[in-house]
């Protein structure tokens, strides 16, 4: 009963989140309504059990990555959306495409999944387990991974860097 | 005790509005964000069936999709602000040219 | 216990908690103000009340008092929450903190913490970083240059020293093999050759611990790393459009902020609540709470005394500091820390 409780709760706000991101006409106000999904996302998280997963969440997704979508969109001055003739048609057909999908995928999820009910912590993943798992297992897929966030970090450097900075190097 | 279908519904309607968010939206900016949020609806059913099934290996999977997230928004975002110097405007619909 | 009963205890708990941290932020206040005054070869506030201790009570009156003008110009929706997010945040980290043993009132046990996640260490560090935006968001709708420049400036600061202040508790961690804090102090309990403490200090965290302090300086946004919130630099940074009770909150959430990184430097290196226990068993339940405040106490005092002695750095110095020799310098630390760890095991 208490399990419903928070879950409903937070997977109202959930989606109260995302449609605000979709309302709102300045990308901060959006950001901002993305970072309380991320949160709400994380007690879901907590509820099903995966508590390291929960703290990831909010460490990295709604604290860092967050975090730079919203210094760039106060460094670009990012201002109010315009909206032009593609984004009428879109919204004239997306929205209620989107609705009629998403009742339909609703509608089968409820009447052919296995309801089998999934109780609050059901799979504790403490972060001992998980780190078990990813150093056993999963030590390719880890290893990769990090590489990529090497290769992710020179590459922004490189394209965010200034002309100016390039050429006057190439004077110099 | 909470059925497994709740959670694959919010999971599916996150990923619906991101889907509408990139659809609609006309500032990169936003679009982006509408990426975020359909992994993150993503995130939620490898969670959920990850309890289902007693598979840790969907928690490891999401902390893997996490960092790839990262990654992409790093990127992303220094492309953003690449584009953003020469073309001046943050609207999708403005950057239609190969030439200034 | 049934639930009414848990529900009850944890609600004094959390009232208790924020009282204490309240009354502790004002009189750190007083504190700093007392401190740096001797250093700088003055008194401190001293007409209010004796020793000025009534001070923080004149300061609240006074910020309620003041007027609290908006100007024109902000964005006001996040002009007005970011104060309340970043006090929000800060405030929040008590939750976890454990200040002593279990104690047991009338029949009830209960543990001298608000709650012990098993993550207890992961949660701080996620609302740490959550604490960012306060300062992001301030800057930004004030709609003043000085303002977007120095919250760009203080948040790029607390994000980047963030990731040095992580990697320098990883090697208590591995110590400790547990994130919950009230393990992590457990594990700190006992003596070496009868005499030395088992603290995490001594047992080879004091590079660690190093690291941790300059990184906590530069979170908290304090001397030698305040260039964001500098007067002489950039009038006053992110809260510059600021004013009364709002500012009041700023203010506040930055020593809150002293107070939270100063109880886990405490409870992580410095063996948390342990000390000698003596008298009747009232007296020995109590006692851990002084101790555990007496290492808080240093560690605010160090906190203020740097504050009083060295000069700030410069933006591109600070920055230049976390990333290329404190982040390297974690990453050292925790790799010897756990070759050490394996070998002995």
């Amino acid at each position: 009963m208490i399990h419903l409780t928070i879950f409903s709760i937070f997977a109202v706000i959930c989606v109260a989140g995302a449609v605000n991101l979709l309302v709102q006409r300045h990308p901060i106000n959006g950001a901002l309504s993305l970072v309380v999904v991320m949160g709400s996302l994380a007690v879901e998280y907590l509820l099903l059990g995966a508590e390291f997963l929960a703290a990831v969440q909010v460490i990295v997704y709604a604290g860092a990555i967050m975090v730079l979508f919203i210094f760039v969109i106060m460094l670009l001055n990012a201002g109010v959306e315009e909206q032009t003739k593609g984004s009428r048609v879109a919204i004239l057909l997306g929205i209620p495409g989107m609705l009629v999908g998403s009742l339909l995928l609703s509608w089968v999820l409820l009447e052919h999944s296995g309801t089998q009910a999934v109780a609050a912590g059901a799979l504790p993943g403490s972060p001992r387990v998980i780190g078990w798992l990813l150093f056993h297992d999963f030590l390719l897929p880890f290893e990769v991974t990090s590489v990529l966030v090497l290769i992710a970090i020179m590459g922004a450097v490189v394209l965010a860097a200034r002309p100016e900075a390039a050429q006057e190097k190439r004077k110099g | 005790m909470v059925p497994l279908s709740y959670y694959l519904i919010l999971s599916g309607v996150l990923f619906a509005c991101g889907v509408t968010g990139f659809l609609i939206k006309r500032n990169i900016i936003t679009i982006f964000m509408s990426i975020e949020l359909m992994l993150n609806g993503v995130n939620l059913s490898f969670v959920a069936f990850a309890a289902q099934w007693h598979a840790l290996s969907g928690q490891v999977f999401v902390f893997f999709v996490m960092v790839v997230a990262a990654a992409e928004s790093a990127v992303g975002l220094a492309i953003i602000i690449a584009v953003y110097r020469t073309r001046e405007t943050l609207n999708v619909d403005k950057v239609n040219l190969l030439r200034l | 216990m049934n639930v009414e009963t848990f529900i009850l205890v944890s609600v004094i708990k959390i009232v208790l908690a924020v009282i204490v941290l309240l009354t502790a932020v004002a009189y750190t206040v007083w504190l700093e103000r007392k401190v740096v005054g001797h250093i700088q070869n003055r008194w401190g506030p001293t007409r209010v009340g004796p020793f000025g201790l009534l001070q923080p009570l004149a300061d609240g009156v006074k910020f309620i008092f003041k007027e609290d003008l908006t100007p024109p110009h902000v964005y006001k929706p996040l002009y007005i929450a970011a104060p309340m997010i970043a006090l929000t945040f800060a405030l929040s980290s008590i939750a976890v903190i454990p200040f002593g043993n279990t104690i047991s009132i009338g029949g009830i046990q209960t543990p001298l913490q608000i709650t012990d996640i098993n993550i207890g260490l992961l949660v701080v560090l996620g609302i740490t970083s959550l604490g960012v935006y306060g300062v992001a968001l301030a800057g930004w709708s004030s709609n003043s240059k000085y303002s977007l420049l120095g919250g760009l400036r203080a948040s790029a600061q607390m994000v980047s020293y963030e990731i040095a202040l992580g990697l320098s508790l990883i090697g208590v961690l591995i110590m400790a093999g547990s994130f919950s804090l009230r393990d992590i102090v457990n594990a700190q309990s006992g003596h070496f050759w009868g005499f030395i403490p088992r603290w995490n200090i001594f047992q080879g965290q004091i590079v660690a611990f190093f690291i941790y302090l300059i990184a906590a300086y530069a979170e908290t946004n304090r001397v030698p790393f305040d260039l964001p919130e500098a007067e002489t630099e950039l009038v006053a940074g992110y809260h510059t459009e600021y004013s009364a009770m709002k500012f009041a909150m700023f203010f506040m959430a930055e020593y809150a902020n002293m107070i939270t990184v100063a109880c886990l430097a405490s409870l992580l290196f410095l063996g948390g609540w342990h000390g000698p226990l003596f008298g009747p068993p009232i007296l020995q339940a109590l006692l851990p709470l002084f101790w555990f405040g007496l290492r808080v106490f240093v560690f605010l005092f160090i906190y203020i005394w740097v504050r009083g002695t060295l000069p700030r750095f410069r933006y591109d110095q600070l920055m230049a500091f976390g990333w290329k020799f404190l982040l390297p310098l974690a990453i050292a630390n925790l790799v010897v820390t756990a070759l050490i760890v394996a070998l002995r095991a």
